[in-house]
């Protein structure tokens, strides 16, 4: 199961990193989320994987039984969801500005702040 | 709960809220803004007196223990850079005051640069690597905002390319701590400092190795070194320059403390490869800097290729890995800050003056303002490395360091580049404040009224603040440096850290 998620996980940042570098301020931000995805996945699969056992101790023990899922990790995915919808949310309205603004979506003509 | 550890994260964000509640008067907030800057300053030099009388302090919130929990840890280097967080806030607050204009305040400046100074503090403090990540995104979400705040073409554009490189380097950031927890089962930085120096087998090894140099891209970025870099000149002259000057005085500050921090406690397996290639690095970023600015016409765009440039010091006193080089990269961190927001102030200071940045078009600023001239001279000679001002000690220290480690040609560059650092900075001094003023462009009415004197008078106080700093910093060298060693020390003892942070659980 873990080499089916690492394929997907090299496969999200293939995307991700070939949409990053297109002309279009558009798919340059869908390539921004691919790679943010491709992360929170990455951290799912990296902490190792538990076939259907909840991250919850049960009722009455004071420690977790030996298969519980790790709920460490999905904690720190959920953290990195939140923050990556943030800064998309912030990203999308950022280039709408730049639309209104400069005119242009094309990143190979926008050049004015460049050295 | 050691408040001493809470407060500078408490007090920038209760002044956020403050100034984000109470938006009329608008004096109001602007004292609120400066109140809040001054208790962080106030608070920042308690905590660095109890670092230096009672050792690392640590604090577990939530009372939860460590490993389990997210502790806050100051040790000397967190301290002094808090300490650093408030000096450049309380500088870079008063300008605003004096230099901002309606609209922006009235879309929540205030609030949005305390709220960067919580982030600043909040990843200075932290002792766990997940919480750094957060305090990260606070940071940059708070300087995303900034930037683009006022909605001018330049920010616009400038905007996108610092966003992107930006959330590249959290994509890589965040891959780099999901395959550590992989390895190590724990992201309290203690903790992962112990395990790694408890793993022996050279597989688990090499992957650490792997994810170190995926740190150093991913915080290379943050901190602008090469070939990191461009996304620095391409966006930082774009918004208002007192948001320059915080940015230039501290978010490229925050990924060099976070590769010290990573650098010398968790990643010192492999010191002959990491700290090799580190200070490679850093003598091409200084190079590949100061060449940049030396091309420069454009007075925004020329310090910031400096930042970059003085960024490749840094680097080297990490890439040295000695006690005197640490000292000597913690004591440069502080004097550099200080040195380029009171240059990038200067600068705003000479737009509102003559109404424009281009260096061809300025002149004749030392015969009619000759008080900002000296203020300029100040921050540029320590920032060129001029006795007796703070960059000749910290300059000195690196050069000693790598001298005595036989790094010859790291400290050959380094000299090398300390020249044509001086060499910009005169090209400033002679195009700006010497030469006479070309055909008169446009001079808005700075011989006027009472009140242009003030805001003036208000303008060059935060300066002359950084310039005082400056100039203690340099004949006051001998106990700060002092202070700034023994931080050096500290960070070369894990064990110290180990044992403050996971040694005091019961």
């Amino acid at each position: 199961m873990e080499l089916a998620l690492a394929v997907v996980v090299g496969g999200l940042y293939a995307a991700g990193v070939y949409m990053l570098l297109r002309r279009t301020l558009v798919k340059l931000l869908i390539g921004l989320a691919l790679l943010g995805n491709g992360a929170n996945l990455l951290i799912f699969t990296a902490a190792g994987l538990t076939r259907g056992q909840p991250p919850i101790v049960p009722a009455h023990a004071t420690a977790p039984p030996s298969a519980v899922a790790d709920p460490l990790p999905q904690a720190l995915i959920l953290t990195a969801i939140v923050i990556g919808f943030a800064v998309l949310a912030f990203a999308l309205v950022l280039a709408y500005r730049v639309y209104k603004t400069v005119g242009l979506v094309d990143l190979d003509q926008i050049r004015e702040s460049d050295p | 709960m050691n408040v001493w550890l809470v407060l500078p994260v408490l007090i920038p964000m209760l002044t956020g809220i403050v100034t984000l509640l109470w938006q009329r008067p608008r004096g109001l907030q602007r004292w609120a803004s400066v109140v809040g800057a001054t208790s962080l300053l106030v608070t920042a030099l308690g905590l660095l007196a109890r670092v230096w009388h009672e050792g690392i302090l640590t604090t577990q919130l939530g009372n939860w223990p460590p490993p389990y929990g997210i502790i806050l840890v100051a040790d000397l280097l967190s301290a002094i850079m808090v300490t650093l967080t408030g000096v450049i806030g309380l500088a870079c607050a008063l300008y605003a005051l004096a230099s901002l204009d309606p609209a922006r305040e009235r879309f929540g400046y205030h609030s949005l640069y305390h709220f960067l100074l919580m982030g600043v503090c909040g990843a200075f403090l932290t002792g766990d690597l997940f919480n750094l990540y957060v305090w990260f995104e606070v940071m940059l979400m708070a300087s995303f905002v900034l930037l683009a705040l006022g909605g001018e073409r330049g920010q616009m554009t400038g905007a996108i390319k610092y966003v992107t490189l930006n959330l590249l380097s959290t994509a890589l950031f965040l891959t780099a701590l999901g395959l550590l927890y992989g390895v190590a089962g724990t992201l309290n930085m203690a903790d992962l400092a112990r395990k790694i120096a408890a793993l022996d087998e050279p597989q688990p090894l090499g992957v650490v190795t792997t994810l170190a140099m995926l740190f150093l891209a991913a915080f290379g970025i943050k901190a602008a070194a090469f070939p990191l870099f461009f996304w620095l000149p391409a966006s930082y002259h774009t918004p208002p320059v007192v948001v320059t000057a915080v940015f230039a005085g501290l978010l490229t500050k925050v990924g060099m403390y976070a590769l010290i921090r990573l650098f010398t406690l968790i990643f010192v397996h492999d010191v002959g490869y990491t700290h090799t290639l580190i200070l490679i690095i850093a003598g091409l970023t200084m190079v590949t800097g100061v060449l940049g600015a030396v091309a420069q016409y454009e007075f925004r765009r020329l310090l910031s290729f400096h930042i970059i440039s003085q960024i490749g010091y840094l680097l080297m006193g990490l890439g040295l890995f000695s006690p005197l080089a640490l000292a000597g990269a913690v004591f440069f961190t502080f004097h550099v800050s200080v040195a380029k927001t009171a240059l990038f102030l200067v600068s705003g200071v000479t737009e509102r003056l003559r109404g424009t940045y281009d260096l061809k078009d300025l002149g004749g600023l030392y015969r009619t303002h000759p008080g900002l001239a000296v203020l300029f001279l100040i921050s540029a000679m320590s920032l060129a490395g001029m006795p007796p001002l703070s960059g000749f000690f910290a300059k000195l220290s690196l050069v000693q360091a790598g001298l005595a480690l036989g790094q010859y040609s790291i400290v050959a560059v380094a000299l090398g580049v300390s020249l044509l650092t001086l060499f910009s900075m005169l090209k400033i001094w002679n195009e700006a404040f010497w030469k006479s003023p070309p055909l008169p462009t446009l001079m808005p009415g700075e011989e006027g009224s009472g009140g242009q004197d003030a805001r003036l008078s208000l303008r060059l106080l935060p300066i002359g603040l950084l310039a005082t700093v400056s100039i203690a910093l340099g004949l006051g060298a001998g106990p700060l440096f002092a202070l700034a060693l023994r931080a050096g020390e500290q960070l070369l003892n894990p064990a110290a850290y180990i044992q403050a942070v996971l040694g005091g659980v019961g």
